[in-house]
């Protein structure tokens, strides 16, 4: 594996800085906008770095398919999908083994905050399609859809956010872009809940150590609080 | 120091707040009436005095906002006027619906909702024979105008006939909009929705699940004006903007209003 690594990449940390200039505990720029889809009952656009994500919802609706139906509560639908020119290679449009994970993974990250039960019968559509892949594409993902829900009005604890720490040369650094994912040592997506900050995702790619971990979700804690303050100023931003 | 503003500002989300409980509990029983917009996962009070009203949940002795609108607080109860979201059918809502299927003994109403409305047999005042052909009385397409009966939680909704106010309604227009911004539409006592009445001369009824029905000659007017009032909802002083745009476009479209309004009121 270290022998693919291009000579550029092979030292990802100089003096403290990383290779676009961050610190260890720096998020990439967020811009958010809600309300990009006039047809959806709500919608939200996110950039993160070079991340671009727009994510729409459609409903509470019938629910479509029947037989999927719930007597007690809403069934939320997630749809993860990169486009076709979302990464340097052409993805092959249609649903694949990662992005069906990750449309899993979503649903569950977002389902425990959402008042399902409130909708019984009813059908919730969240699409997301990933316009621009630069690393830490679910987790961007669930920042926006967390938006777009509470822009389509539907009862939610709190909102949820996302974001990804990681193992680089060795250190732990927050929200990892694309050649520190792809040359780095661990990338671990966390999403937790405004409120309580209680954690609806984590997943890890690679491995930490004890000590490592527990650094890492401190760290997590402290750098989703922007994120959270830029989800608000968005939405607020929108009714102004 | 006696009232607070219990929503946390731009800069300071929820960390500020659990820092001011013990503050707040001395505290809270001013609640600034503020118009200030509040979002899911909000503290909206940290007190077990209040009582939660639509759009708030309580988590031990916090009220949280579950969605994104406007607080309001009446007495005891704290509750939120969402600015988005789906209509949620509630007893005595007018709604306007479309009959999409005439039954042995009722008939089902679809009105934008994933569960269509059943209208009864005994929800319509004329006396109707076992056994009688329902689409005498209402058939495939009507449009009814009439108020919700009861809701139960598994979304069961019945609408009666057996109102006033309800009826059939032939002719005119129907606009949707989001059943939110409904409120804004009428306006404080209908003062809105009397203004576009009386100065376009058109008859307007207007439904709680966000449909509007619209008839007579100045009909393209009144959907422009009650469009931009669903586009402007949020602005303060509306009414007033709505009455001067009125008055220009009905001046730009001259005489010919004029005389069509003078028609009308004979």
């Amino acid at each position: 594996m270290a022998s693919n690594i291009p000579e550029k990449y092979k030292t990802l940390i100089k003096n403290n800085k990383r290779i676009d200039g961050r610190t260890l505990d720096e998020l990439r720029p967020v811009k958010i906008k809600v309300g990009v889809i006039p047809s959806a009952d709500g919608s939200a656009y996110i950039e993160i770095g070079n991340t671009k994500v727009l994510a729409a919802v459609h409903g509470p609706k019938e629910m479509f398919p029947r037989h999927m139906i719930n007597e007690d509560r809403a069934v939320l639908n997630v749809r993860y999908a990169m486009l076709p020119f979302s990464t340097s290679e052409r993805v092959r449009p249609g649903p694949s083994r990662r992005s069906n994970e990750i449309s899993k993974v979503t649903r569950h990250a977002l389902e425990s905050v959402i008042f399902l039960e409130e909708y019984p019968g009813m059908g919730i559509d969240l699409t997301l399609d990933i316009i621009q892949a630069d690393a830490g594409t679910r987790a961007t993902a669930i920042t926006a859809a967390s938006v777009a829900l509470a822009h389509a009005g539907i009862p939610m604890k709190g909102l949820v956010a996302a974001t990804a720490i990681g193992k680089i040369n060795d250190r732990l650094a927050v929200d990892l872009n694309g050649p520190e994912d792809n040359f780095g040592q661990t990338d671990m997506p966390i999403a937790m809940i405004s409120t309580n900050k209680n954690i609806t995702l984590l997943q890890m790619d690679g491995d930490f150590s004890k000590e490592e971990f527990k650094t890492a979700l401190s760290m997590a804690k402290k750098a989703i609080e922007p994120l959270f303050e830029a989800q608000r100023a968005a939405l607020q931003k929108y009714y102004k | 120091m006696t009232s607070i503003k219990i929503i946390p500002k731009k800069e300071d989300t929820t960390i500020k707040n659990t820092n001011e409980k013990k503050e707040n509990k001395t505290e809270n029983k001013d609640i600034e009436q503020s118009n200030k917009i509040v979002l899911p996962g909000d503290i909206l009070v940290e007190s077990i005095d209040f009582l939660t009203g639509y759009g708030t949940y309580r988590d031990g002795k916090t009220i949280y906002s579950k969605i994104l609108g406007i607080l309001r607080k009446k007495e005891h109860v704290i509750s939120i006027i969402p600015l988005s979201g789906p209509y949620s059918p509630k007893p005595n809502d007018f709604i306007i619906g479309e009959v999409a299927y005439v039954g042995y003994s009722n008939w089902k109403v679809n009105f934008g909702h994933p569960n269509d409305a059943t209208l009864p047999m005994s929800g319509v005042p004329e006396f109707i024979e076992n056994g009688a052909d329902l689409s005498k009385y209402y058939k495939r397409g009507d449009l009814l105008f009439a108020p919700i009966d009861s809701v139960t939680k598994n979304m069961i909704i019945q609408i009666t006939m057996k109102d006033k106010r309800a009826r059939k309604l032939f002719g005119g227009k129907i606009i949707s909009i989001s059943s939110s911004k409904v409120p804004r539409v009428i306006g404080k006592d209908g003062t809105m929705i009397a203004q576009i009445k009386n100065k376009t001369g058109c008859v307007i009824n207007v439904s709680q699940n966000g449909r509007i029905w619209i008839k007579g000659d100045n009909e393209p007017l009144a959907t422009k004006t009650i469009k931009m009032v669903e586009k402007l909802s949020h602005k303060k002083g509306l009414t007033e903007i709505i009455s001067k745009y009125l008055d220009e476009e009905l001046k730009q479209m001259g005489i010919k209003t004029q005389k069509s309004e003078d028609t009308e009121k004979q």
